[in-house]
């Protein structure tokens, strides 16, 4: 049967392949298909013809959109696809598992009521945001941090699916809203950068050094 | 009828006091010197002759001798003479005597700046500066009479007899004596502060504020610096006066002689001493300060 | 009630038509001075009216911003005695300002000036009428900044935004001082409500409540040494704007401090001796810097800071009193200092106007570049005297009476006129006071002969005019207000009664002392005072009748002045401000720190050489900017975590979280 937790489960298990994969490409379509099954997530919940609309909706955002966009972006650049993170990829791996860890107990001892459709909601949001946070401060390609800060609001969105009964539009549409602002940040920080700077490394921007 | 002799009082004794002072410098010099009445001469002669003023001058120049003339006539009607009351006398009147010094003394002053001159502009740096020091000594002196008397006003605090004082609190009282007599010379430009003989520059502090001033004019002010000199005699001799005979006649003539007295220990003083070098000045009033602030730390409460 | 809440709203908008027009026109202007001065009258009537008669006085309405604070007014004698000079002044300022900066004169920052002037005034005048803490804050903030802004206001000159950014620095010390003030308020009595209870307040806590306002309220107000914003801010702001704030705003700072200690219990002997402490050296000093100044507006500002001496002088005498049960000391050390706030506002503003006056016709504030206006400006020469004879406290005009009640409560202290608790130190403070009087007289002197008298010292003043008329009228209404305060001061006492007994029925067991508070005109001979400064006049116009008489042309003539047979003096042969302050400097050497630049001689025919002094503020200048400067290099070493690299922020983000999640375990 495929549950909720089935697909949370799918998604942690996504976040490793995010944080251990070493060609830009298949880091993109690997937060494509997190999308895609997050996307799918409040089918689950709630049922509908608007959540059925919705839902489809998201995962066309998270799904096809924004990694179309990044893809496009790649395809301009002179990125080498393979990049390097700060410590290597063993370090990114183990502070994922960590999290991951971390949050499995916390999600346990945080009062935060899973509600009846899965237990793993919390610890997954949690673990999902810390895997982010890791893309976001290990990576040095603009492209990767972006990613990472995909897979952070992918964190929260799936927070957000415990609120789904309780504010259901609401939700859906600040989590839309967030992924447009930050599509249309990406995108265009990732044109000016592009015009800026020739190989689009984090270290370049570190003009606020005194 | 005290009111009439307090009056014919400072009418006509601030200009005999000077004549006393300049008799006894001249006497000390083995002169003659000029006769006892010569102020009088002096400011009948002025008053009728006519005025030269500056162009630079506007009214304030105009207004000041007026000023100083007004408040010292009006703080006169605030000081005992003798045994009496004043002829005005209310619970801090004391204050409203020293401010209206002031009052004089600030108009003096900007009436002078106004010539433009750099004589005058040093002799008011100088009065301004040294009057501001003279003040605490003068209030000690008054907050060791205040505590005395329990009064705050001149006629109490001045006017009773001051024999009991003397016996129960002679230390602070001496004290207070020669605080008050260091002020009385450092007001009226006698010597050691000021040479009121001369307008040479080392030696300028009043006599130069009122180098422009001419003609009546310079009457009002010369009277008027005789009154002060007056006030500030009477201050001393009530403290050091222990008689109190009971008619009113008999303790306005003690005053009187008492003050010509007086005015004749200041020539004296002005015979023996030299005038203090301008540095010197604010130390000795600030050690006029000091010696009237232990009068009132010594009084034995 | 309401009619007071109206006519501050009024104020408050006073500056927001003209805001809204275009810079060139000139209408909005008017609408300000309008409104602002509609306000003002209302607000004034409001008062009145409440003096005279009671009426309803208190105003509530539930507002949930902040929980447990409602928007919570009322009037009582203290807020309608400092209600009077906000009112006053700032309706006189207002029409002052629309012939002193002209829209179409000052077309880039006129509209922001009156904007936040009326801004400012309402701040104040709701920060008076407060009975909460939060409400008290609120116009205590808007005050604030609104007269930051004003401060501000040509901020294209770097002195200008200098004297505005320490200004705001200075401004947000005392109002962080006051958040731990109230908030400690606030954890003790329970309530956000002015006047607090009391006697929950045990004495350490009492002590803690009282230093934190002194400091808090005292940066506001100016006493030393937490005056250092005072004079550059006075200084550089239009002179307007600084006749609002010396006159008004710096009392704030007092009428905060008023305010919080009506309510302290039982108050021990060494606040009061501080206050006189702290009066005395702020009286002197203060008046020792001005003297130094070169600059007449910093002149004006240091003399405002001696003035808040003597206020604090007279405020400590009245928490002595408290602190022996003696009423008579409480009445004539309260009376002093609201008559002093009173006194201060007309004749400080005044002096203000004056030098707006001068500044408007010569554009310099440098008293060694004027000189002879009095010929060119003679109103404003006279209303200066006025202003000077007043702020000097000299009789008959209205300083000297408050002067007067401050002496006689601090001889109170010896025991007069009847026995009792006696506190012969405090009267150490009168001669302390004596000297402050006679170092103004030098002050004010020397302020006058360098701008108004003598020959002119530069040729800016040959263009000197006199002011408009809009301009003059409220500087003849103040000097007029100084003179008839002066000489009926019988009039003005029973205004001043409601104040010292609402201050002093307000802490706990004040209510006997308060009892035992007779009316001012009682226990002041201030009849004695009206008939003898009557007298005065009557006497100088005798005099001065006499003396017209006998300088009539034909028997004067006209010569140069007398230079000891010179018979061509110069106008640089005069003494300039500096020469003035020579003397005095030097007596001050150690507390002044002046700075002087001498030149090297050491040739038999030198060649030119240039001579500089100046006398900066010294706890700003050795101090203040030393210390901060030393905390400054010991931060440095916190640099190293600003790398500029973005992911080490984003590691700082993920760290934080991290903490924040496990701490709770």
């Amino acid at each position: 049967m495929f549950t909720l937790t089935t697909l949370l489960e799918l998604v942690l298990l996504l976040n490793f392949f995010v944080l251990g994969a070493s060609r830009l490409r298949t880091a993109v379509n690997l937060v494509a298909v997190q999308g895609m099954l997050l996307g799918a997530a409040p089918l689950w919940l709630e049922h509908g013809p608007r959540v059925v609309l919705l839902s489809l909706g998201t995962m066309a955002v998270k799904g096809i959109l924004i990694p179309r966009l990044l893809l496009y972006a790649m395809r301009d650049q002179t990125i080498g696809p393979e990049f390097r993170p700060a410590g290597g990829f063993i370090a990114s791996l183990l502070l994922g598992a960590v999290g991951t860890g971390a949050s499995l107990w916390f999600g346990g001892t945080l009062p935060l009521h899973n509600g009846e459709h899965s237990q793993l909601i919390v610890p997954a949001s949690l673990a999902t945001t810390f895997a982010g946070f890791v893309m976001l401060f290990t990576r040095v390609k603009t492209i990767s941090q972006s990613l990472g800060y995909l897979v952070l609001e992918n964190g929260v969105f799936i927070f957000g699916l415990l609120l789904i009964e309780a504010v259901p539009a609401m939700v859906e549409i600040g989590v839309l809203l967030d992924l447009i602002v930050a599509v249309f940040v990406m995108g265009i920080i990732i044109q000016h950068i592009n015009r800026e700077l020739d190989p689009l490394e984090v270290q370049h921007l570190s003009s606020l050094k005194e | 009828m005290e009111t009439a002799i307090h009056l014919l009082t400072v009418l006509l004794l601030p200009l005999v006091l000077r004549g006393v002072i300049n008799k006894t410098k001249a006497a000390f010099a083995g002169r003659v010197g000029p006769p006892l009445l010569q102020p009088f001469y002096d400011v009948i002669r002025l008053a009728q002759k006519d005025s030269v003023i500056s162009e630079t001058t506007g009214w304030v120049f105009r207004a000041g001798p007026v000023v100083g003339l007004a408040t010292v006539l009006l703080a006169s009607l605030l000081a005992p003479f003798g045994r009496e009351s004043a002829p005005v006398s209310f619970s801090g009147d004391v204050f409203l005597f020293v401010y209206l010094l002031a009052l004089g003394r600030f108009f003096m002053a900007i009436a002078s700046l106004d010539t433009g001159s750099a004589f005058e502009g040093m002799g008011v740096t100088r009065e301004l500066t040294f009057s501001a020091l003279a003040e605490p000594a003068l209030f000690f002196g008054f907050l060791v009479m205040a505590s005395l008397s329990r009064s705050l006003s001149l006629s109490e605090m001045l006017g009773e007899s001051f024999g009991p004082q003397w016996q129960t609190s002679s230390a602070s009282l001496v004290l207070v004596l020669v605080s008050w007599f260091i002020i009385l010379l450092a007001e009226n430009s006698r010597i050691p502060f000021d040479d009121p003989n001369t307008h040479l520059e080392l030696t300028m502090i009043h006599e130069v504020i009122v180098l422009d001033h001419s003609g009546p004019a310079l009457a009002m002010i010369l009277y008027g610096a005789s009154v002060k000199l007056l006030l500030f005699c009477s201050l001393i001799v009530q403290m050091l006066s222990p008689f109190d005979s009971g008619y009113a006649l008999v303790d306005a003539g003690v005053f009187v002689v008492e003050t010509l007295v007086l005015a004749a220990f200041i020539g004296v003083i002005e015979s023996t001493m030299a005038r203090l070098r301008m540095p010197d000045v604010p130390r000795l009033l600030v050690t006029a300060c000091v010696l009237s602030a232990f009068g009132i730390i010594l009084l034995p409460h | 009630m309401n009619l007071l809440m109206a006519s501050i709203a009024m104020i408050a908008v006073s500056g927001l038509p003209g805001a809204v027009l275009d810079k060139r026109r000139l209408g909005g202007q008017f609408l300000a001075t309008l409104f602002s001065a509609a306000g003002s009258i209302c607000g004034l009537y409001a008062v009145g009216r409440w003096l005279a008669a009671g009426g309803q006085s208190d105003l509530r309405i539930p507002w949930t911003l902040v929980p447990g604070a409602d928007f919570h007014v009322g009037l009582d004698g203290l807020s309608a005695a400092f209600l009077l000079p906000i009112f006053l002044i700032s309706m006189l300022g207002s029409i002052y300002g629309q012939g002193y900066w002209r829209q179409s004169e000052h077309a880039e920052n006129g509209r922001k000036l009156r904007l936040f002037y009326g801004l400012c005034a309402a701040g104040m005048a709701s920060l008076v009428v407060a009975r909460n803490s939060v409400v008290f804050l609120f116009g205590w903030e808007v005050m604030a900044l609104g007269a930051f802004m004003l401060v501000a206001t040509e901020d294209d000159q770097p002195s200008v935004a200098e004297a505005g950014w320490l200004y705001l620095v200075a401004t947000h010390a005392a109002t962080l001082t006051l958040f731990g003030l109230f908030g400690a308020l606030w954890a003790i009595c329970g309530t956000f409500d002015l006047p607090a209870d009391g006697s929950k307040l045990a004495p350490a806590a009492a002590n803690t409540v009282f230093v934190l306002a002194l400091l808090g309220f005292g940066f506001k107000a100016g006493i030393m040494p937490l005056h250092v914003w005072l004079p550059s801010a006075h200084a550089n702001a239009p002179s307007h704007v600084s006749a609002l704030m010396s006159g008004v705003l710096i009392k704030m700072g007092v009428y905060g401090f008023l305010r919080v200690s009506s309510f302290l219990p039982e108050p021990p002997l060494w606040w009061g001796g501080l206050l006189l402490a702290l009066g005395v050296v702020s009286g002197v000093i203060g008046l020792a810097f001005a003297v130094a100044q070169q600059d007449f507006k910093r002149l004006l500002a240091y003399s405002s800071i001696e003035n808040i001496g003597i206020i604090f002088i007279a405020t400590g005498l009245a928490l002595l009193g408290r602190a022996t049960h003696r009423a008579d000391w409480v009445l004539l050390g309260m009376g002093g200092a609201v008559w002093h706030v009173w006194n201060h506002a007309l004749f400080k503003a005044l002096l203000f106007y004056c030098a707006g006056s001068v500044i408007h016709a010569v554009e310099t504030r440098e008293i060694n570049l004027l000189g002879g206006l009095g010929k060119r400006m003679p109103w404003t020469a006279f209303c200066f005297v006025v202003g000077a004879t007043a702020v000097c406290g000299l009789p008959p005009l209205n300083g000297f009476v408050s002067e007067f009640l401050i002496y006689v409560g601090l001889f109170g202290t010896l025991g007069i006129p009847d026995a009792g608790a006696t506190l012969p130190a405090a009267a150490l403070a009168a001669p302390g006071l004596a000297l402050i009087g006679a170092l103004a007289v030098a002050c004010y002197a020397t302020a006058m002969a360098g701008i108004f008298l003598g020959a002119p010292r530069s040729s800016r003043v040959e263009h000197a005019h006199e002011a408009r008329w809009t301009m003059l009228a409220p500087m003849f209404a103040l000097a007029g207000g100084c003179v008839f305060v002066g000489l009926a001061p019988g009039v003005v006492a029973p205004a001043i009664d409601p104040a010292i007994a609402a201050w002093t029925s307000a802490a706990p067991g004040g209510s006997e002392l308060a009892a035992a508070l007779i009316p001012l005109a009682e226990r002041a001979p201030l009849g004695w005072l009206s008939a003898l400064g009557l007298s005065l006049v009557a006497m100088l116009a005798l005099g001065g009748v006499v003396l017209a008489a006998r300088l009539r042309p034909r028997f004067v003539s006209s010569s140069v002045t007398w230079g000891c047979g010179y018979v061509a003096p110069t106008a640089r042969m005069q003494y300039t401000s500096t020469s003035f302050s020579e003397i005095l400097t030097g007596l001050f050497r150690w507390a002044l720190g002046p700075r002087v630049n001498r030149p090297k001689i050491d040739e038999l025919f030198p060649q030119s050489a240039s001579f500089a002094s100046s006398v900066p503020d010294s706890v700003l200048e050795r101090v203040i900017r030393p210390g901060l400067n030393w905390i400054a290099e010991r931060i440095l070493w916190f640099r190293v975590f600003q790398q500029g690299n973005v992911r080490a922020y984003l590691f700082y983000m993920f760290a934080a979280l991290v903490l924040l999640l496990i701490w709770p375990h």
